[in-house]
């Protein structure tokens, strides 16, 4: 599909930002995030062409203004709602219930 | 690009990543313990030092060296390193005359089985856009200067295929046991962007 994710040759993208040491996650979420992924993968919900289209199918700016596990997390969301097994309506109550307990 | 400005405040990913797990959890779909399971053989065994030692090997005996160049696949398999990310491993040689280096423009395709989970920048825009038409500017911007003789070549992973470099081993390293040279492989060496270390930089 021709992209925003179809970025070889493009300019203007600006530094390579190289970390000394990095860790292999940063953040816990993405830990989490990760897990996830591959478990829902494993248990046939998508398979990795399925992702990858996913995410391909953000909005441009979306796409460019997001991190990697951010994009699988949005491919997880498209998939996993086309395969019924979780709303984003389930999600966003979710999100309200953590938000109201104080949850951040 | 990436982490360094999210459009939305990292809490709310957290909060959104937090709920999708809870539901998840509650449907039975995945697991507390395989969860923590995954993360801990990413952060502890999977990474790196499995490239360095493939590498190594390669460096040590000249018909490893010849099966790993010919069929990936099968010679990084000797060492039981197959699977996910890794089913199709193409490894490709630097020599005086060919320095390689790898991307995945179109997401971040990367071998996982050998090199663990690809860094911050391997997956972020500006590498992915520029490798392809300005290599040597990417190779300085790493710290690495090649002869202006040498040739670059740039590998487009996908999905099916992924690449890894097999960088040349460094000068002066000839009494060095396999396990000595794996210190002296660096992640980057294998991608390209790097030069594996010479002993004195691994000894200071």
């Amino acid at each position: 599909m021709n992209g925003v994710q179809d970025m070889g040759g493009m300019h203007n993208m600006g530094p390579i930002v190289h970390e000394a040491n990095e860790p292999v996650f940063h953040e816990e979420w993405e830990r989490r995030a990760f897990a996830m992924l591959l478990l829902c993968l494993g248990g046939g919900h998508y398979n990795l062409d399925m992702a990858r289209r996913a995410i391909e199918l953000m909005p441009p700016a979306e796409y460019l203004d997001t991190s990697y596990y951010e994009h699988w997390m949005h491919g997880l969301e498209v998939l996993m709602a086309e395969d019924g097994s979780l709303t984003r309506e389930e999600i966003d109550a979710r999100v309200a219930q953590l938000a109201a307990a104080g949850v951040h | 690009m990436g982490a360094h400005h999210h459009h939305a405040p990292p809490s709310d990913v957290r909060i959104r990543v937090r709920a999708i797990e809870s539901l998840l959890l509650e449907k039975g779909l995945v697991d507390s313990a395989a969860m923590d399971k995954i993360v801990e053989t990413f952060e502890k065994d999977i990474g790196p030092r499995r490239g360095a030692e493939v590498v190594a090997h390669a460096w040590t005996d000249p018909e490893y060296r010849k099966r790993l160049l010919e069929n990936g696949t099968a010679a990084i398999g000797e060492f039981g390193y197959t699977g996910l990310q890794a089913e199709e491993m193409i490894v490709v040689e630097d020599t005086p005359k060919v320095h390689n280096m790898v991307v995945c423009t179109l997401c971040s395709c990367y071998p996982w089985t050998v090199l663990g989970l690809p860094p911050v920048w391997y997956k972020s825009a500006p590498y992915r856009s520029r490798v392809v038409i300005d290599p040597r500017g990417v190779l300085k911007e790493f710290g690495v200067t090649l002869p202006e003789s040498t040739e670059i070549r740039v590998w487009d992973s996908n999905s099916e295929l992924r690449y890894m470099v097999l960088p040349m081993r460094p000068e002066g390293t000839e009494g060095l046991s396999e396990e000595a040279l794996a210190e002296l492989i660096t992640r980057d060496s294998m991608i390209g962007t790097g030069l594996p270390k010479t002993p004195a930089e691994v000894a200071a």
